[in-house]
């Protein structure tokens, strides 16, 4: 299957063996859409690598540049002004609902549910304005800087944000009764694509799929990074391991989003949103991890004094949470493929980088 | 009887494997239609309708690169519905009038994009959307990138904007309507 197939979101090809119907060995294959960025890093300067990080993962961009500047503020040594910090996790978190609806979207017309694509796309309007209004850019935002934000929020962002955060919570009570009165949709999740809690954390799984596997593992409690420790929600785990634990697990996961979206815009403080950045980086390493909509994202700089890094190495969740495809596949029927693969949320671009 | 031993008469005919036939049944009707003036006189009374029906019912390929595929998503979704202009998405090359690039095309995958390209039936127009199919886009010093789809396949409408909004690909699908409304084509004769 793949790399030009419907079910692949992105370029990559799925080789399947199979006994009749039923799959008995699987090998994703990737690199379609090696860029290297990795290398073009090394020959642009730490502002220029905003935008090349915004291009890693095309569903959550955000997230990826926020990682990029959290990285680079470590190997600096900068503290980031505290409204600048709430500005990105409320811009985080906008992003986050964003992307898992554009999962829910594409895996709802994958399992025959066309009408929830149609629901989730025209949802994922509201969010993609609010962040449009926030940097000017529908999809690569190029927001975060090295050092706070590139600007303040808009006027009424703070209405317009808990606007969105009711109608987003109404919404997935909706969502609810769509999907999971759908008959097919529940018989298509439930007990497919079962991936085993040790197997899970042994084949270094992170993200909504490991919680679906029953840890509860969330970089935003266990190691909490910019203001998370200030804000309070919940990180969601489901004990089933399934398909439809993994959905359950997005969709609990928005609400919590549209929590912290609402603390985050009421707790804002006044003040500074961005510092001056030094040009130079100094000699010496930055590492940053950050809780991705797709699992745990960790970038890893090396400076050497100069205005170019030295080495930048990106790790992407995706890429090794696809790597359990074999042991999440075999033993299920051809047709299940695109279920357990989609409820992955594959995004290639930061895969293969 | 074996092909490649000149014309059959009309005696043979009955003895024709189906293949043979249908090469020889070609070959008349392409005497008759193709070169005739009869074939020109078809198309001159069918030219307009096909021409029509082709511009109203764009199929692009259902094929995602990158970030400009999440556009080409947003664009037949509710808010910019594509589908008023005939826009289908359909998942075969077979069925597709359009190749539509969402991405930089990389060394490995350009085979393949090349092959989609062969593979779907003509009429058949290329759109390079976002910068990244038009040239490289941030990717241009890339070891791994082709810069620019139009190094390998013929591209008929750019889409510039990185990555290009769901308004910009609307407007590259009405210049694509325009540019098959301003070069029509008889079927048969190509004229």
């Amino acid at each position: 299957m793949g790399p030009q197939h419907p079910m692949t979101h992105g370029l990559w090809n799925l080789r399947i063996k199979v006994d009749g119907e039923t799959i008995v060995d699987a090998e994703p294959e990737m690199g379609y859409l090696h860029r290297g960025i990795e290398k073009l890093c090394e020959n642009r300067t730490y502002t220029q690598i905003i935008p090349l990080a915004d291009r890693l993962c095309y569903g959550s961009s955000l997230t990826w540049s926020h990682l990029y500047c959290l990285t680079v503020e470590d190997l600096m040594g900068l503290e980031v002004p505290e409204r600048a910090e709430y500005i990105r996790v409320a811009a985080i978190e906008m992003q986050r609902i964003a992307s898992h609806l554009m999962w829910l979207a594409a895996y709802a017309a994958d399992l025959g549910t066309l009408a929830g694509f149609i629901y989730t796309m025209r949802d994922r309007e509201v969010f993609i304005d609010l962040l449009q209004a926030l940097s000017g850019s529908r999809l690569t935002y190029n927001f975060p800087r090295i050092g706070g934000v590139a600007h303040d929020v808009p006027p009424n962002f703070e209405r317009d944000s808990l606007r969105a955060c009711t109608y987003m919570e109404k919404k997935l009570d909706e969502y609810d009764q769509l999907f999971e009165g759908s008959k097919v949709f529940m018989m298509r999740n439930e007990g497919v694509g079962i991936l085993k809690k040790e197997l899970a954390m042994n084949l270094g799984v992170t993200g909504p799929p490991l919680r679906a596997s029953g840890v509860n593992y969330d970089l935003r409690k266990d190691q909490p990074y910019s203001v998370y420790p200030e804000l309070d929600f919940q990180a969601i785990s489901m004990p089933d391991a399934d398909c439809y634990a993994r959905y359950k697990v997005r969709m609990d996961e928005m609400r919590e989003s549209c929590k912290i979206i609402r603390q985050a815009v009421q707790k804002m403080p006044k003040g500074k949103w961005r510092i001056v950045a030094p040009r130079n980086g100094p000699v010496g390493t930055g590492i940053g991890r950050v809780e991705d909509p797709r699992g745990e994202g960790m970038m890893y700089v090396v400076g050497n004094g100069t205005p170019k890094p030295y080495r930048l190495k990106i790790r992407s969740p995706i890429f090794v949470t696809v790597s359990a495809a074999k042991q999440m596949l075999v033993g299920y029927k051809v047709a299940d493929v695109v279920a357990i693969m989609g409820g992955l949320d594959m995004c290639i671009g930061e895969a293969d980088r | 009887m074996k092909s490649g031993e000149g014309e059959p008469s009309v005696g043979q005919v009955m003895v024709f494997r189906s293949k043979d036939f249908l090469k020889w049944a070609d070959g008349v009707m392409e005497g008759i239609l193709k070169k005739s003036p009869i074939g020109g006189g078809i198309d001159f009374l069918t030219k307009d309708f096909f021409n029509w029906a082709t511009r109203n019912s764009i199929y692009p390929l259902h094929f995602g690169i990158m970030c400009c595929a999440l556009e080409m998503a947003v664009a037949s979704a509710p808010r910019f519905d594509a589908q008023r202009f005939g826009v289908i998405y359909r998942s075969t090359p077979r069925q597709c009038d359009v190749l539509l690039v969402t991405g930089p095309v990389t060394k490995k995958f350009q085979p393949g994009v090349r092959r989609l390209y062969d593979q779907m039936p003509g009429p058949k127009w290329v759109i390079a959307m976002g910068e990244c199919a038009i040239s490289g886009g941030p990717f241009y010093d890339s070891y791994s990138v082709v810069p620019g789809v139009d190094q390998f396949i013929p591209v008929d409408i750019y889409i510039p904007g990185c990555p290009a909004r769901p308004e910009a690909l609307i407007d590259g699908f009405i210049k694509l309507q325009k540019l098959i409304k301003d070069n029509k084509r008889g079927l048969l004769t190509g004229k």
